[in-house]
């Protein structure tokens, strides 16, 4: 078997805490087999099946999709199911919960802060055409130029690396966050959202993006590449606009009109009926 | 009510930089803090000396001499370093927070690219241009006076 540079076997430092039985987190040391293609996340698989059964942590998919089982590997923010341990390149592998957050047990934050910061910015398309939400009769027309003002941001997997790489989080219980803000910007650059309103508001308070002095550690570690300082400074841009009336609010995205008298090509099958 | 059996996490200050591996763009932001902050004692220490001279000429000579000497010189060019990164930083910061420097947003594709490779030839420049001033400055206390 090649390890390449890595040895035979790796040691993984791991970062434990048991509600109840310790009063602060211990760092416990497991040597493990090291196999080839193997990622953090298998290191953890296996230190449970092999050494100590009661390591607790959190994941689903194991293909950097769902973002649960975010946590600190080597000191950095990121997903322990796509980081090969071949990547990190040392022999020992040091992994400890998100920071920034509440440990449950081990390796197991809780996100919650994060989900409340991120329903009270309204995450969501805001309109006033609400029956044609609910009983879509058409689509609504978005250009591609207006479709890449958000749709790096849309792909937020919730994960909360940024929100343990944040300084200001490090000391801000009250910021929203990067993910939340990060939101907020996609909601309101999509052409159609008429939620701005709502939404400036919220952020126009404490929990806004002013806390925000651009470190850039939520960039730096997002898995996906969703860049959330740059949707903050972008937002920062678009609310001094608005304050200043200066904001250029594109037209609400109207539902396309169905064509008619034209002909469905040979062998298209028609769409199936909406389900929600 | 039942107990919170979770442990607190948050970094505090200690998270400025410590408590994992950060990228250098998060020094530039602790610097930027801890030299406001240095800014603003120095601030609060210049109007109460200064304010001396509402006291009379004897009280005036009296702080200045007081404020005097080698280590005092270097202080006040610490306080020429901490102005200068401030300054020129904060301009830098100025433009980026309001979205100029940083890219437009792009499709994710990996190797992923973000704001702050856009703005990495504005944090050299700024870095160059504070060393420059750091230099001169240098020059002009210790040696040119």
């Amino acid at each position: 078997m090649s390890n390449g540079n890595l040895p035979e076997q790796i040691v993984f430092r791991i970062r434990r805490f048991a509600p109840g039985r310790d009063k602060e987190p211990v760092w416990k040391e497991y040597p493990i087999a090291y196999e080839v293609g193997m990622t953090v996340l298998d290191g953890l698989w296996k230190v449970k099946e092999t050494i100590d059964p009661t390591l607790a942590w959190r994941a689903s998919c194991r293909m950097g999709v769902c973002g649960s089982c975010g946590m600190l590997i080597n000191g950095k923010a990121g997903l322990g199911c796509n980081t090969q341990i071949a990547e990190l390149g040392t022999a020992v592998v040091t992994v400890a919960p998100l920071a920034n957050f509440p440990i449950v047990r081990d390796l197991v934050p809780d996100l919650r802060p994060l989900f409340d910061a991120h329903t009270a910015l309204s995450p969501y398309i805001i309109r006033a055409d609400t029956a044609e939400q609910e009983e879509p009769t058409r689509e609504y027309y978005q250009s591609a130029e207006q479709m890449e003002a958000y749709l790096q941001f849309s792909y937020c997997i919730k994960c909360a690396c940024c929100m343990a790489a944040c300084p200001t989080c490090a000391t801000d219980p009250v910021y929203s966050g990067p993910v939340a803000l990060a939101q907020a910007h996609r909601y309101n650059t999509d052409t159609r959202d008429d939620g701005f309103e709502v939404r400036k508001e919220v952020l126009a308070d404490e929990v806004g993006p002013w806390r925000c002095h651009f470190a850039g550690e939520c960039s730096r570690v997002c898995p996906k590449g969703v860049d959330p300082a740059k949707a903050i400074q972008l937002m920062k841009r678009q609310l001094v606009a608005d304050a200043l009336g200066l904001r250029k609010k594109p037209p609400l995205a109207q539902p396309v009109e169905k064509p008619e008298g034209i002909e469905r090509r040979p062998g298209i099958p028609e769409a199936p009926p909406p389900t929600v | 009510m039942a107990k919170d059996r979770r442990h607190p996490n948050r970094l505090g200050i200690w998270g400025w930089v410590g408590g994992g591996s950060w990228g250098p763009d998060r020094y530039l932001y602790t610097l930027h803090r801890i030299t406001g902050l240095g800014l603003l004692a120095y601030f609060l220490v210049h109007v109460v000396v200064t304010s001396s001279r509402a006291l009379g000429e004897a009280a005036w000579e009296a702080s200045m001499a007081r404020v005097s000497g080698p280590l005092f010189v270097l202080g006040e060019y610490l306080v020429f370093v901490a102005f200068a990164f401030h300054v020129i930083n904060g301009v830098r910061l100025f433009f980026a927070e309001l979205g100029w420097g940083i890219g437009k947003p792009i499709e994710p594709i990996y190797p992923y690219r973000n704001c702050l490779d856009d703005q990495r030839p504005w944090a050299l420049g700024a870095l160059l241009l504070i060393a420059v001033l750091v230099v001169v400055g240098a020059l002009d206390f210790f040696v040119w006076h």
